[in-house]
């Protein structure tokens, strides 16, 4: 409490009170309805002047109970749920889930459905970073990037709607397969894409590499080493940023990715800054990917022709012959049909790695489905890297780690 | 020799207890519960499985131990996985388990995700709090005798309880496509969670 002092100089006055003036700690609610806090994340936070001494992250404001969820229907009824896990990368975590099924199945798709598969997962990656990298630049101020990376953001939304039909709940991949083939001319529309997005990627990073006040606002912001973030069990790019190079595309390749020359960026400081680069990089790497895959797309069979208990032949057979229809009436009501056991499945997604455990008791509906969620793993940390931090600069460390409560919260 | 060959007879030689999970993918062991922990030390310390993946539990509804935690590591040198199950103690209604927060600082908001809905406790855990539900929640929602569409409850904040007087009511499941029991054929069960109460042409009771 303020004191009340009565005396007449002024000077003297002035002494007194700075001599006597009494602190307090202030705690501070941040969300769960905040623009920096992408979402419904809440935090409260306990404020030494300016200086946070305590944050302790409150989630669960978009707990649907996924979970449980995916305990009540069968296989295929629950792709559209992982959608709305990381919804800025729905077809990534479509495709972390079908991978996941199948391999419970022991199910390997025909090549065609992997290339597919591969290339949306890449270009989920770099529509991702680009919200990411747009939102984070647009928390410490620099709007303009946000402009930028949300133009290249809805071209790529176009793609995915003329692929998939929906710009956002994709709901693309089927356990043993795809909702359907690609449209015709789409690839060289998605090279057109990557021709065009590169040189704007270039002008995007020119605004922010060098640009003096974004260095202030985020180098040395928010570091994290690379043993706190191997024990908080840091994935994706903030766990590359701290310099460990670990990615599942490289370290443990699924979908054919060990046929393809890319690089892992991998920052030293792990710092807000060094995360900035990584995702950056990562876009380059993403197009480096593309650019080798789509000149030698392979043609054939676009699901598993053989898995006639787990996949829907197409609508036309089903309509014109009575084996393929009893097929087709068998994996609509009764759902995929899965051998008993246990599987672990992780991908590398562009928040980082989204794993499916599954624990099967056979039929057409998992017994137990957990979703390890990348988002949920990253925030775990906040109350030590937040702590000592400015109080300003708790927003750019939370644009700096680019969750996505949807997925935390499940 | 495999490296799960050579995973089992390490631990086997330390631990006899240690079996061999059935596993469609990774190298995976049944634990028991009292060497749990130092096992996972073993593993991150001497067998390079330094990273943890995810920590759940699996309710199996019917038989006891009802409760398994289950644990999965990584390894960030030889990128490989290795699953750890342990049947908790405890009986149906209160499991109990060993925190690992002391090895991993990551396992916290594992094993308060695992507790808020499993209600198996994490003894040792520096602050076993819901995590996604709110404080105060009566239930573990993902117990199998929980409804998929919930039970009523008041709401968690009391001032808006008592202005509303409303509760948090379970979701109308009608029209939904919830129509299973895990493990048996679709075809042979009656729709679990569906609401006949009410549907397109009959009016919600209570609207």
């Amino acid at each position: 409490m303020p004191k009340e002092i009565s005396i007449p100089d002024t000077g003297a006055r002035v002494a007194m009170a700075t001599h006597d003036f009494d602190t307090e700690k202030l705690e501070l609610n941040i969300g769960p309805s905040h623009p920096s806090t992408h979402g419904v994340l809440r935090l409260k936070v306990e404020l030494d002047g300016e200086i946070v001494t305590k944050c302790d992250p409150v989630i669960g404001y978009l707990h649907r109970g996924d979970e449980k969820i995916a305990e009540n229907m069968t296989y295929n009824q629950f792709v559209p749920y992982t959608d709305r896990l990381d919804y800025i990368a729905p077809l990534a975590n479509n495709v972390a889930y079908a991978l996941a099924v199948e391999k419970l199945a022991k199910l390997e798709t025909p090549e065609r459905c992997q290339a597919i598969r591969l290339l949306i997962c890449e270009l989920a990656r770099i529509s991702s970073h680009l919200l990411g990298i747009g939102a984070f630049a647009m928390d410490v101020g620099a709007f303009t990037v946000f402009l930028f990376t949300f133009e290249e953001r809805e071209k790529l939304y176009r793609l995915f709607e003329e692929l998939t039909g929906a710009r956002f709940t994709t709901s693309y991949t089927r356990i043993g397969g795809l909702q359907r083939d690609i449209p015709e001319g789409w690839l060289e529309r998605v090279s057109a894409f990557c021709e065009q997005f590169l040189p704007i990627i270039e002008e995007s990073d020119k605004l922010l590499l060098r640009n003096k006040i974004w260095m202030d606002r985020t180098e040395g912001v928010g570091v994290i080493s690379k043993e706190d973030a191997i024990a908080y069990g840091l994935t994706g790019p903030n766990l590359r940023a701290s310099g460990v190079a670990l990615d599942l595309r490289k370290d443990k390749p699924y979908l054919g990715y060990e046929r393809f020359e890319f690089d892992v960026p991998v920052g030293t400081r792990g710092d807000s800054y060094d995360r900035y680069i990584c995702r950056i990089e990562e876009m380059r790497q993403s197009v480096r990917i593309i650019r080798q895959l789509i000149p030698n797309f392979p043609g054939g069979a676009w699901y598993a022709e053989d898995a006639k208990r787990i996949f829907a032949p197409p609508k036309a057979r089903v309509l014109t012959k009575m084996e393929e229809l009893i097929q087709n009436f068998m994996i609509v009501t009764e759902g995929p049909q899965m051998p008993a056991g246990e599987v672990y499945f992780e991908a590398e997604n562009p928040k980082g790695i989204l794993g499916f455990y599954i624990v099967s008791k056979g039929g057409g509906v998992p017994w137990r489905l957990k979703i390890r969620s990348p988002s949920f793993c990253n925030l775990s940390i906040l109350p030590k890297v937040c702590v000592g931090s400015m109080i300003s600069d708790v927003t750019a460390i939370l644009g700096s780690f680019d969750f996505v409560m949807g997925e935390c919260d499940r | 020799m495999t490296a799960a060959a050579e995973l089992t007879t390490a631990l086997g030689a330390q631990w006899p207890g240690i079996t061999e999970r059935p596993s469609l993918d990774h190298p995976a062991f049944d634990v028991p519960l009292d060497s749990l922990v130092a096992v996972l030390r073993h593993l991150r310390d001497s067998q390079g499985y330094d990273f943890l993946a995810d920590i759940t539990a699996v309710d199996w509804k019917d038989r006891t131990p009802r409760f398994t935690v289950v644990y999965h590591l990584f390894s960030t040198t030889h990128h490989n996985y290795v699953r750890i199950a342990a049947d908790c103690a405890g009986d149906t209604v209160n499991p109990e388990a060993p925190s690992i927060v002391e090895l991993w600082p990551g396992a916290n908001w594992h094993e308060r995700e695992c507790f808020d809905m499993m209600g198996v406790k994490f003894l040792g855990h520096p602050d076993l709090r819901r995590i996604l539900m709110w404080d105060g929640y009566p239930y573990f929602p993902l117990r199998k005798e929980f409804p998929l569409a919930g039970i009523e409850t008041v709401l968690p904040d009391d001032e808006i309880a008592a202005v509303t007087g409303e509760p948090v009511r379970p979701a109308p499941m009608a029209g939904g496509p919830f129509v299973a029991t895990p493990g048996l054929l679709v075809s042979e069960n009656e729709p679990r969670a569906k609401d006949e109460s009410w549907n397109e042409r009959k009016a919600k009771p209570d609207a």
